[in-house]
């Protein structure tokens, strides 16, 4: 049984999909993923799709279904490094993708996921200053 | 459906079928041959290159003897499921092939069939 490995680094897990993925490939992934964001406790969610051709209504549901999760267990996810011909077709498909944030690649996906916990270690660090005084 | 998907893009590759193309055809063929799985238990799938007056293009024709759908004209509309999917299929499909043909009678089954052409 193939599996898609999913990588820890850091606060965020990241993923990169190889290949094109068949169905129950994709529901183990979102499954394997989900139960990896409790496990680890990540913040960020980075799933590479620059080697997928193919997007279609299932698969779009699967990424919005790993995003919809993700945040429940609060961590943001990312897609990444999407093949314009695959951005063209989801539009005219009509698939919104709800929900999921999306950056140019890797290196800009990171960078959005910095940023936010970032400004939560912030926002945390504000709090302790005012429980001082 | 990797195996059929793979398939399709040896023969849009073969007529020269461009990448953005290719890559509409191949999600078209990709809801199509889901809902006929999902729905109906399988079915058949007609690879066919056909040639227009001015360009190549692919032809793909869809059968399966499954229940059919009531109606066709409700099934067309965007979000109209009656499985737990997003409703896009049929209505996606259409808008990501250059002629989109369905007939369907219940307890029979469905045909569509589906044309895109080389650049179009």
């Amino acid at each position: 049984m193939d599996k898609i490995p999913i990588l820890k680094i850091g606060h965020f897990l990241m993923v990169a999909i190889q290949v094109d993925l068949y169905d129950r490939l994709a529901l183990n992934l979102e499954a394997d993923l989900v139960q990896a964001v409790s496990k680890t406790g990540a913040k960020g969610v980075l799933i590479d799709i620059s080697s997928v051709s193919i997007v279609d209504s299932f698969m779009g549901r699967i990424l919005g279904n790993i995003a919809g999760m993700s945040k429940v267990l609060d961590a943001d996810t990312v897609i990444v490094g999407m093949q314009p011909a695959v951005a063209i077709t989801l539009v005219e498909l009509g698939l919104p993708l709800r929900g999921v944030q999306t950056a140019l690649n890797v290196e800009k996906g990171m960078e959005l996921l910095q940023k936010k916990i970032k400004i939560i270690d912030e926002e945390e660090a504000f709090d302790d200053d005012s429980t001082l005084q | 459906m990797v195996v059929f998907r793979n398939r399709l893009k040896e023969f849009a590759i073969k007529i020269g079928m461009g990448l953005v193309n290719q890559t509409k055809l191949i999600t078209a063929a990709s809801e199509l041959s889901r809902n006929m799985l999902r729905y109906a238990g399988g079915g058949v799938v007609l690879i066919e290159i056909i040639n227009g007056q001015r360009q190549n293009g692919l032809r793909l024709t869809f059968t399966d003897t499954g229940p059919g759908i009531p109606d066709i004209k409700e099934a067309m509309k965007d979000g109209y499921s009656t499985g737990k999917s997003l409703g896009l299929g049929l209505p996606g499909a259409k808008r990501l092939v250059s002629d989109f043909e369905i007939q369907s009678t219940v307890g029979k089954g469905t045909t569509i069939t589906i044309t895109k052409w080389k650049n179009g």
